[in-house]
């Protein structure tokens, strides 16, 4: 039931009101709302009773194992909530003076320090709000380096054809053509492909690494060699960095422009899809190029008095992208988190998420599960194909994903990437004990048997949620995306 | 290690079953020469304890002035239920709810969130919320360049009097699209849009306007006419709004004749704390028509296979992970928390609780600004009516009473002088709200004339 209709007329929450005399408005009349916005009326009790109902029809990672691949579904450390959370961080108004913000500004400045440490880079700007607008942060500056040059004929960037859907759309919003380049059967680039297709015309490359595949793409230095030497940067998509953190450095690859998520390396909620976090690093050439604002500091001496650098520093900046400096409640959580692990802490999350995957992925080919790239080593992720279920039995990736719903496992991400028919694409965390990784072999074993012998049943699956499978088809073609719908074409 | 469980008997259990004799083996086919050296610059992890007390220090740093910036983000009182509900961990550690049998209390609070934006903005349809403000605007001016039929044009009209960091953001991120944008020029004495300059700009070809109501500067424009006038030119109208004035004054829906077109704003005042600019949220509402051209996740009411009412993501083949290169946007999650949180807001306040709100706002404001008129040399810039943001003219430079009014714990307001649309020398933009007292306008108006007087001492 909606909350709209657990509404009384005249009901509402008295503690809510302000207490202000009916007094005439100094606003012209023909300029007021004719009629009052339909908000629902309800007590405060209706309201916290009807979403924490509504909390409870949700999985998370606070209540269920949640192998989310490429999403990196890690513990989200209450230490770090509260600690975000606090009056002087809450209050402070995003354009207070700098003398009001040295305990914000300094926390920011030292994440900074941070990030550029674990990637390897010269520059980091930590504005964008999600990796979609981290990425588009780079490809903006890779734009803004070659028009620095006066070179306007690179005009295509190129991706892998796995590569994350941002990636392709990212690079159309900065202007640019896409040319996508197969990889091989066994996850790596076909450099062929790779030397064909670059030119005096390559902007740049877009990669993840380790890639979708859940492989680490071992020709990446010659990669950066055969792009770089066609004149084109190359972009690090850092969707995968908890694979490789503490490990291997993107700057040590040779890439010249990152963006990190940090909802999922630095551990920050995602909050049912949001907010996140994208900041930027960069190599030296690219660091004119950095979108601001960016923190700085003035002394380094006993006590430093950190301030803001905008355009009048950085007049080469690709600009604003947020209104003010991105998602900085979670800029916040993501260095507490940094803070709470060290570097010793830090270094680990790449170990024990790759273990963590690797133990998963053998446990589950041990089961007889089909790995998509079975001679590689698994990463922090790794893919499973169902396509013998779902030739043989006629139980799809999607029949299984639902079917563990059922048993209490969130999905892995299913039918991504898109080269691997029937994939499960599978990331346990390091956050995980070994006795969640087995409960959930046990749970595929057990939809596995129920496929061979009861298939239908598994298609009808979930039979335990809040609501059985929903119609897409009538989602779309009876579009009701608000209550109540009125027309008013 | 915090937050990794293994034991070294699981570690070892573990190894064995992979068959390596290291964790370090996993990592046999990265290339040796690039294994990172140990991360030097970072310090030792600290236990949650030290950490707090560390954090509680710095936030204390930053605490305790009273604050009159507005200038975008807006400070209003919080109910205590609203971070309550929105901090369980089954709001907050879930992710886009891509299952939906498995996400139907994220699915289903956003359905309501975009309910009640459709409801304030007065359009027939929102999507799940964009990153904030700014950057909403930047998706609605692209939106708009591609739904316009009537029109080719890549050139957009803004009113100068919009928020000029909005405007920055939108040059940052249309600007490699070949997109223009021009600027509708603001009437000095009046602070709002110069309506006599509209007709300089009939007859050549824009895809849209964008209209800020009340403006940056506080001011209420007249969006009637300029609705009117910008879709008789062909133009598509863009509104910024803010959502705690939409209790009071006319939404985007009612603007002119037709209504606009597409409303967006910043989500902030519907419950989030200023919290130095994020995570706020920004809205986005259109008209039935436009709605395949909506960047952004939409949630759709459905049925399930047994005839119950669900909820889920529709409409995804505009969006990147389905279309790739061809997508509306390259926006892919959207402030899932920022609009529970306003969710929650809004049915606590109700429309009773938002409107008493925007009067309280509204009242304050006023208040304080015919205090300030009675102080020696400060005078209202302009007399076009105001919702709680204001613009008073200075008899000194504005950075010096800001940081005189600073030392003494009242952050004044926004400095006006460097903004480029109108002549704002020694003009200050002032925000008051709700959970400002009358004591507290007191102290604002003593500090000022302080901080004046100060000037006075030294001639």
């Amino acid at each position: 039931m909606l909350i709209f209709d657990k509404g009384v007329k005249g009901r509402y929450a008295r503690a809510q009101v302000t207490d202000v005399a009916d007094v005439e408005l100094e606003l012209p009349a023909e300029l007021l709302r004719s009629k009052a916005a339909q908000l629902p009326e309800v007590s405060e009790l209706q309201v916290v009773r009807h979403f924490t109902n509504l909390s409870r029809k949700n999985f998370s990672i606070d209540t269920q194992f949640y192998p989310l691949g490429s999403c990196t579904m890690k513990y989200n450390p209450r230490g770090a909530h509260r600690a975000a959370s606090l009056p002087g961080f809450l209050s402070r108004h995003p354009l207070a003076p700098e003398s009001h913000s040295q305990g914000y500004l300094s926390c920011i400045y030292g994440l900074q320090e941070i990030l550029k440490e674990v990637t390897g880079m010269a520059g980091i700007s930590l504005s964008p709000m999600a990796g979609a607008q981290g990425e588009f942060a780079g490809v903006a500056m890779i734009k803004a380096y070659h028009d620095g040059r006066n070179d306007f004929a690179r005009t295509e960037i190129i991706v892998p054809e796995a590569a994350h859907g941002t990636n392709p759309a990212t690079a159309v919003m900065c202007g640019y053509k896409v040319k996508e380049v197969p990889i091989h059967a066994d996850g790596d680039l076909d450099i062929d492909a790779l030397t064909a297709a670059v030119g005096p015309q390559t902007a740049g490359i877009m990669m993840t690494n380790p890639s979708t595949c859940g492989v680490f793409e071992r020709q990446v230095e010659l990669i950066a060699k055969i792009v770089h030497e066609a004149g084109g940067l190359l972009y690090y998509d850092g969707a995968n960095l908890n694979a490789i953190l503490g490990t291997v450095r993107p700057g040590d690859m040779g890439f010249d422009v990152l963006h990190m998520n940090l909802h999922k390396t630095f551990a920050t909620p995602h909050g049912g899809g949001g907010p996140g976090s994208g900041p930027v690093a960069v190599s030296e050439r690219l660091q004119p190029y950095l979108p601001t604002p960016i923190v700085g500091v003035r002394d380094e001496s006993d006590v430093p008095e950190y301030m803001w650098l905008d355009e009048q520093e950085l007049p080469d900046s690709i600009g604003r992208l947020s209104t003010f400096m991105g998602n900085a409640g979670v800029l916040l959580r993501a260095y507490v988190y940094a803070v709470l692990l060290g570097k010793e802490g830090l270094h680990r999350v790449g170990e024990y998420s790759t273990l963590n995957a690797n133990y998963l992925a053998k446990l589950m080919s041990n089961a007889g599960f089909e790995l998509a790239y079975k001679d590689r080593r698994a990463t922090h992720e790794f893919i499973v194909t169902l396509r013998q279920q779902s030739k043989e039995l006629g139980v799809t990736a999607m029949d299984f994903a639902k079917r563990l719903l059922d048993y209490g496992y969130h999905a892995p991400t299913t039918y991504f990437p898109l080269l691997v028919p029937e994939c499960f694409l599978i990331e346990p965390t390091e956050t995980e004990a070994i006795d969640e990784l087995e409960g959930f072999v046990d749970a595929m074993k057990a939809i596995q048997k129920e496929a061979e012998t009861a298939a239908e049943m598994v298609k009808g699956a979930p039979f335990t949620q809040p609501v059985r499978r929903l119609d897409d088809v009538k989602a779309a073609r009876e579009l009701d995306v608000a209550y109540p719908a009125v027309s008013r074409d | 290690m915090p937050f990794i469980p293994h034991t070294d008997q699981d570690v070892q259990k573990m190894l064995a079953v992979i068959g390596v004799d290291s964790i370090d083996a996993l990592f046999d086919e990265i290339p040796p020469q690039l294994r990172a050296k140990p991360l030097v610059g970072i310090p030792e992890g600290l236990s949650e304890m030290a950490m707090m007390r560390m954090m509680s220090d710095r936030a204390e740093q930053d605490a305790g002035a009273l604050c009159f910036i507005g200038a975008g983000a807006y400070e209003h009182h919080i109910p205590a239920a609203v971070w309550d509900i929105a901090s369980r961990g089954e709001f907050l550690t879930a992710y886009t709810p891509y299952q939906a049998e498995a996400s139907q209390g994220t699915l289903q609070v956003i359905y309501e969130y975009q309910s009640m934006i459709c409801q304030l903005t007065g359009l027939d349809v929102a999507n799940a919320s964009l990153y904030d403000g700014a950057s909403g605007l930047a998706e609605a001016v692209l939106m708009a360049v591609r739904a316009n039929r009537k029109s080719k044009s890549r050139k957009v009209l803004l009113a100068a009097s919009l928020h000029p960091l909005y405007r920055k953001v939108v040059g940052s991120v249309v600007g490699n699209q070949q997109i223009e944008l021009e600027d509708l020029p603001v009437n000095e004495a009046s602070l709002s849009l110069n309506l006599e300059a509209l007709e300089s700009f009939v007859g050549q070809d824009y895809a849209a306007l964008v209209i800020q109501q009340p403006n940056f500067l506080g001011s209420i424009e007249d969006v009637h006419a300029l609705t009117d006038w910008a879709q008789a030119n062909g133009m598509l109208v863009i509104g910024v709004v803010n959502p705690t004035a939409l209790a009071l004054l006319a939404p985007p829906g009612e603007w002119g004749r037709n209504g606009a077109d597409i409303a967006v704003g910043e989500g902030q005042p519907l419950g989030l704390p200023l919290a130095s600019g994020g995570p706020y949220f920004g809205f986005l509402s259109c008209k039935q028509k436009l709605v395949r051209q909506m960047p952004g996740r939409i949630i759709g009411r459905t049925e399930d296979l047994e005839g119950n009412e669900g909820f889920t993501l529709t409409l995804q083949a505009r969006e990147q992970h389905i279309r790739r290169s061809k997508a509306t946007s390259n926006i892919c999650t959207n402030q899932g928390l920022a609009v529970t949180a306003a969710t929650i807001y809004l049915s606590l306040l109700g429309n009773k609780g938002l409107t008493k709100v925007a009067q309280a706002s509204h009242q304050n404001a006023h208040v304080l600004a015919k205090k300030l008129t009675s102080v020696d040399g400060v005078k209202l810039r302009s007399s076009t009516a105001f919702f709680h943001e204001f613009v008073i003219e200075l008899p000194l430079d504005v950075g010096v009473v800001l940081e005189r009014m600073a030392e003494q714990n009242v952050l004044a307001g926004f400095d006006l002088s460097s903004f480029d649309a109108a002549d704002l020398k020694n003009c200050l933009l002032v925000c008051v709200t709700e959970v400002k007292t009358k004591t507290d306008l007191d102290v604002f108006v003593s500090a000022l004339k302080r901080a004046l007087e100060q000037e006075d001492a030294q001639c």
